[in-house]
């Protein structure tokens, strides 16, 4: 693995990540990890992971994000929170997985193979569309863009829900659903302004 | 006023103050100030020289009033109050001016510190002239010393103290003396047997002549002051008489009542209702427990007891009989409890068999505990896997911050034990440090790695009883994460024992607050200083050793209780002891008897003359607080060295510039 | 007549629709009225929060401020992230002032306001803490004698924020349907193991691991039924079962059931009423199991 970390990028990476981590409520308690494993050995999907949450930390406080930002782990985290309860120094685990998921999308830091951003990015554009996610439309897409093998795999799931009438193929639309994007515009001005 | 001669000396302090405050200028400036004959800076005023500056100028030029503007008086007040009196000056003639604490090391700017200090010595200078001599008030000590707690801790230091000659009462709760060591196996890390080791302590302190046994005993309340503490003992009713009673255990075989969880087997034995709790007690006298017997219930019982009873021992109608006892000097040695696992619900203590605690594995694993010495499951056979889970309830700001210490060493001890009577038993360690610190600890752990016991860096995450495969079938699994691998193990086990933490006793709190002391926030007795007086306490004449201080491994619990009788002998060998004369005096004349001033004293130092109509203030007692002085409404309460006009002129002082 | 403001989550109107209809029924049963929040928005779950955080609470708070313009201070959730989500908006409002400001602003935006006030409240919470399990439990029409329920509270029910039930080892569920007369599996291991969420669709090897391990701590125990708090939960528990049993070779056969539908029978509401037929998993062995 190539040693980023030396390079003036990965350091400004490393640098903007430690200021959003450290802005968070609680942030700075990963200051104080004793490295004891209770996350990663409570994590339901750490098995899968190149690094658990507990390497995650490590890397961060050696200065390393670089090296595991872009590993699968924060996508296979299902924010179930057994980490944020168990930790034994009250850091909130699960919200710095949060954090370094926002960074990913906003840096393009996505590790290639990972389908979840893709999924979060057609959710939010349902809620913007229609004010509600619409799940029909969530899974049609997400199938179209990232995994056509799906359908196969889930259709006789699908067609008995379907028969059961619990996929309306039809999506509610509130009546503020243009607030949604105004307040996105909003927020996104606020940080902008926070930049200067 | 006029013939004051004040002496102003300021200290640098190294860069403390120097570095912040100009004490050039200072020192310049006092020495214009109203009754300042000499005005002299040093770097550093606590040293031989800087203390020879104030004895020589005392000497030599008849200085007979002192400011030593430095760090707070808790640092060397007593330096300098020592050093006055060495040259002849009454110490109370000497104030020190915090400009340290207060000012220097609190402030940001060089110019505002200046001004600041400049005010703190002006207040000093001012308050001076209407300062009194003061000469210390020495009152008698009781040479008997109360031991409240009977463990390795209290028998240590009953018996130090028993060794002087001096009189000890040893108090504890539980039927015997002997506390946690007597349950233990083995002991870390001579693997010495800690019934062997200690039985011999316990029999010598129930011999001693020196040592008045107060077994299944309560302290009730405390009175009183250093030397002179007034002790009330509940010693409960056993309902046996301990005069006749040998200690045959006929009462204890013959009883019908057979099946209450035994205390000291941690609830895996039973004991009778009628029982000594272990063989080698201390005194080994038969108790009976109310809460069980049915003839104490008011039940049907023929009493086989009492048939069995030689001596005819047994009275159900004895009382509990209450003891007004004096001492000069009292040493708590409470001890801990083990932490309750029960909340930490992921590892399911108290749900799954055969997860138990540290305690509870030290019972089975000893030969006179509950299954004979053999280590088993519940359903009796021997486990041929087992995990020792560390940290339970231990560095976790969900249950306890602290770390307890002993924790690394006994989880070691216990792959040893099941090592030695299960040969071919895996036995995995799972651990985040490993913290063998002590003499002897760290060969210890590498005997241990020798024996061939898996060490896992990791907390285990969970135990779990699902098995997802075949191999993981009716076993308990443990899931962690092996830290130094980087990979997560699901590690099938048939017993769990969780390494539990030492917690403070449940009823610290009430019990240092009817000796009148306090807790740290940790919940364990506070000691006065952490690094330097660790066995004492801010109440004079009340030392605290062992466990009940803080978590501790045997060899330092016998140290501390030998400093702490250390520290009571060095008081109650001397006929008296001197007390801080800043205490209040209330006049007669003036009193109206209206009885504010004796309620609200915290020290309970002030009586009510009913004779006289006044309040009296117990003068060994005063702790110099000012409360009284405070809340008379008439003014009437003076403290000594803190009276109405050294107040006054202290903040005309501060506010003259 | 006890009224509570409803919101009832994107899921209710598609694959959780079953949970809303027997919530309804069940809250109609006990004489307590649902008033479905006026033009609610999606609360944005474990999605919003991963992109953009400020958005994800701002647009929570859109529902609590909604709820407070219909002159409500407690809005009743019936899914689990939708509860931790709204629940999220307001204790980081709470605890930061920027958030607030933040949040307050967005809000202006589109003309509204929220002070941070309105309560979320789990339907677990306000059938055991308001209603009772003593009213509850004197309304049981059909015990549930013998009936073996594995109680799955899932991974966001009372983590993180464990305000109305123990955060580590929830209660509420297990004394509901005691209080029916079922035989509840009170040490069911995985009760609040996670299902995998969203992940089913993402990464569906994790996620059905997840439901194979939960699965089988359910079969262990002896379940007759797992009841559950979350549509996602539901949906990978009972939709996904027979993939599980494809992946792993397993013959899972567990109804699964929304808690709502189960304690709804227990209190004598119409099966018809309780959306029982819309189940991938048939429960009409659990239907036929109750006395009438």
């Amino acid at each position: 693995m190539t040693e980023l970390a030396t390079t003036p990028q990965a350091k400004a990476l490393h640098e903007q990540f430690c200021r959003d981590v450290m802005s968070m409520p609680g942030g700075e308690k990963i200051k104080i990890c004793q490295q004891c494993g209770t996350c990663t050995g409570s994590c339901p999907t750490s098995y899968l992971m190149d690094f658990g949450p507990r390497e995650i930390i490590a890397a961060f406080r050696a200065g390393m994000i670089d090296r595991v930002v872009k590993s699968n782990t924060i996508w296979l985290c299902t924010s179930c929170y057994y980490c944020t309860v168990r930790c034994p120094a009250g850091i909130k685990i699960t919200d710095l997985m949060y954090e370094l998921k926002r960074m990913a999308i906003k840096y393009d830091l996505v590790p290639k193979e990972s389908k979840n951003p893709a999924m979060t990015k057609i959710f939010i554009d349902s809620v913007h569309k229609h004010g509600r996610n619409h799940e029909v439309e969530l899974m049609a897409r997400f199938m179209m863009t990232k995994d056509w093998g799906m359908p196969f795999r889930f259709v006789g799931t699908g067609l008995k829900l379907f028969t059961a009438g619990r996929l309306p193929m039809t999506p509610t639309n509130i009546r503020g659903r243009d607030e949604l994007d105004k307040i996105s515009a909003y927020l996104e001005t606020l940080e902008e302004a926070k930049k200067q | 006023m006029a013939d004051e001669k004040i002496a102003v000396y300021f200290c640098h302090c190294g860069s403390n103050i120097g570095g912040k405050v100009d004490v050039e200028k200072v020192t310049a400036w006092a020495a214009e100030q109203p009754n300042v004959v000499v005005s002299r800076e040093y770097k550093y005023m606590c040293s031989d020289p800087g203390q020879d500056l104030i004895k020589d100028d005392i000497q030599k030029l008849g200085v007979n009033r002192v400011v030593v503007a430095a760090c707070s008086p808790t640092m060397h007040e007593p330096t300098f109050r020592k050093a006055a009196a060495d040259a002849g000056l009454n110490p109370f003639l000497l104030q020190m001016a915090n400009v340290r604490e207060h000012c220097s090391w609190v402030t940001e700017d060089k110019d505002e510190a200046t001004e600041k200090a400049k005010r703190i010595l002006s207040a000093q200078i001012h308050r001076l002239p209407f300062n009194q001599p003061l000469d210390p008030i020495e009152v008698p000590v009781n040479p008997a010393v109360m031991v409240v707690g009977g463990g390795i801790a209290g028998i240590e230091a009953a018996l130090k103290l028993s060794a002087t000659g001096k009189k000890v009462f040893l108090v504890e709760r539980n039927p015997s003396i002997g506390g946690h060591m007597a349950m233990f196996d083995k002991t870390f890390p001579t693997l010495d047997c800690a019934a062997c080791i200690l039985t011999p302590k316990m029999s010598a302190a129930g011999k001693d002549p020196n040592i008045t046994m107060l077994a299944y005993s309560e302290v009730e309340e405390v009175d009183g002051y250093v030397g002179n503490f007034k002790v009330k003992v509940r010693k409960k009713a056993r309902y046996v008489n301990t005069d006749t009673c040998t200690g045959c255990a006929a009462c204890q075989d013959a009883c019908v009542v057979r099946k209450v969880p035994s205390e000291f087997d941690q609830g895996l034995g039973k004991r009778t209702a009628i029982y000594i709790p272990f063989p080698q007690a201390v005194p080994l006298r038969a108790t009976i427990d109310p809460t069980n017997c049915l003839t104490l219930k008011g039940k049907k019982c023929k009493q086989p007891c009492t048939t069995a009873c030689g001596p005819q021992a047994i009275d159900f109608d004895q009382q509990d009989e209450v003891l007004d006892l004096e001492v000069g000097a009292i040493i708590m040695a409470t001890g801990f409890e083990l932490w309750d696992p029960t909340p930490e619900t992921r590892y399911s203590y108290g749900k799954f068999d055969n997860v138990i605690t540290s305690l509870e594995f030290e019972r089975i694993s000893n030969a006179s505990g509950p299954t004979g010495g053999h280590i088993t499951l519940k359903n009796g056979e021997a486990p041929k896997s087992v995990a020792i889970l560390h940290c339970v309830g231990s560095r976790d700001e969900n249950f306890q911050e602290h770390c307890s210490r002993v924790c690394c060493m006994y989880s070691l001890k216990f792959s040893h034990l099941i090592k030695e009577h299960l040969p071919e038993t895996e036995v995995y360690e799972c651990y985040i440090d490993m913290r063998t610190y002590g003499k002897g600890y760290e060969e210890f752990y590498k005997r241990l790695m020798d024996e061939g016991v898996h060490m896992v860096r990791g907390r285990a995450g969970e135990v779990s009883n699902v098995a997802l495969s075949p191999e993981e079938e009716g076993h308990l699994i443990v899931k962690v994460e092996d830290t130094l691998l980087g990979i997560v193990r699901r590690i099938p086990v048939d017993m769990v024992i969780l390494s539990s933490g030492l917690a403070p006793a449940h009823d610290a709190k009430e019990v240092s607050q009817i000796f009148g002391f306090g807790c740290s926030a940790n919940g364990f007795y506070l000691e006065r200083h952490p690094k330097l007086e660790p066995v004492s306490t801010v109440t004079d004449g009340i030392f605290i050793a062992g466990c009940c201080q803080y978590p501790k491994d045997i060899p330092d619990t016998v140290a501390q209780a030998g400093a702490a009788a250390a520290c009571a002998l060095a008081l109650v060998d001397n006929p008296t002891v001197k007390v801080e004369p800043t205490i209040s005096y209330i006049d007669p004349e003036k009193c109206a008897g209206c009885h504010i001033c004796v309620s609200v004293c915290p020290h309970a130092a002030i009586q009510y003359n009913e004779e006289k109509g006044v309040a009296e203030v117990i003068t060994a007692a005063c702790k110099g607080c000012g409360v009284c002085v405070a809340a008379c409404g008439s003014n009437v309460p003076q403290q000594a060295g803190y009276l109405d006009e050294q107040i006054f002129a202290e903040i005309e002082g501060a506010m003259a510039l | 007549m006890k009224r509570y403001l409803y919101y009832p989550g994107c899921s209710a109107e598609a694959t959780g629709k079953a949970y809303d209809i027997s919530t309804r029924a069940l809250m109609e049963k006990l004489g307590t009225a649902l008033i479905e929040l006026d033009d609610w928005n999606c609360c944005g779950a474990t999605s919003y929060f991963s992109v953009r955080e400020l958005d994800s609470f701002a647009i929570a708070a859109r529902n609590l401020s909604i709820a407070q313009q219909m002159g409500d201070d407690e809005l009743c959730v019936i899914c689990n992230a939708c509860y931790t989500t709204l629940a999220k908006a307001n204790r980081y409002m709470a605890e930061s002032p920027e958030v607030f400001d933040a949040v307050q602003g967005a809000l202006g935006a589109v003309g509204r306001t929220y002070d941070g006030n309105v309560k979320v409240r789990h339907i677990m919470d306000i059938l055991v803490n308001d209603i009772g399990l003593e009213e509850f439990g004197s309304r049981v029409e059909r015990r549930l004698t013998g009936l073996r329920v594995a109680p799955y509270y899932g991974c966001q029910f009372s983590r993180p924020m464990g305000e109305f039930d123990d955060v580590q080892m929830p209660t509420t569920m297990d004394r509901l349907f005691q209080a029916t007369g079922a035989d509840v599996i009170t040490d069911f291991d995985a009760k609040t193991d996670c299902c995998g969420g969203m992940m089913m669709l993402t990464r569906s090897d994790a996620a059905l691991r997840l439901c194979h391990e939960l699965l089988t701590c359910a079969r262990q125990g002896g379940a007759d039924v797992i009841v559950a708090a979350c549509p996602l939960c539901e949906m990978n528990l009972e939709g996904y079962q027979p993939l599980v049993n494809k992946t792993f070779g397993t013959d899972f056969d567990i109804p699964v059931m929304y808690f709502t539908q189960l304690a709804g029978l227990a209190l004598g509401v119409d099966p018809k009423k309780l959306a029982i037929d819309k189940q991938v998993v048939s429960c009409d062995r659990v239907v036929a199991a109750i006395p009438a």
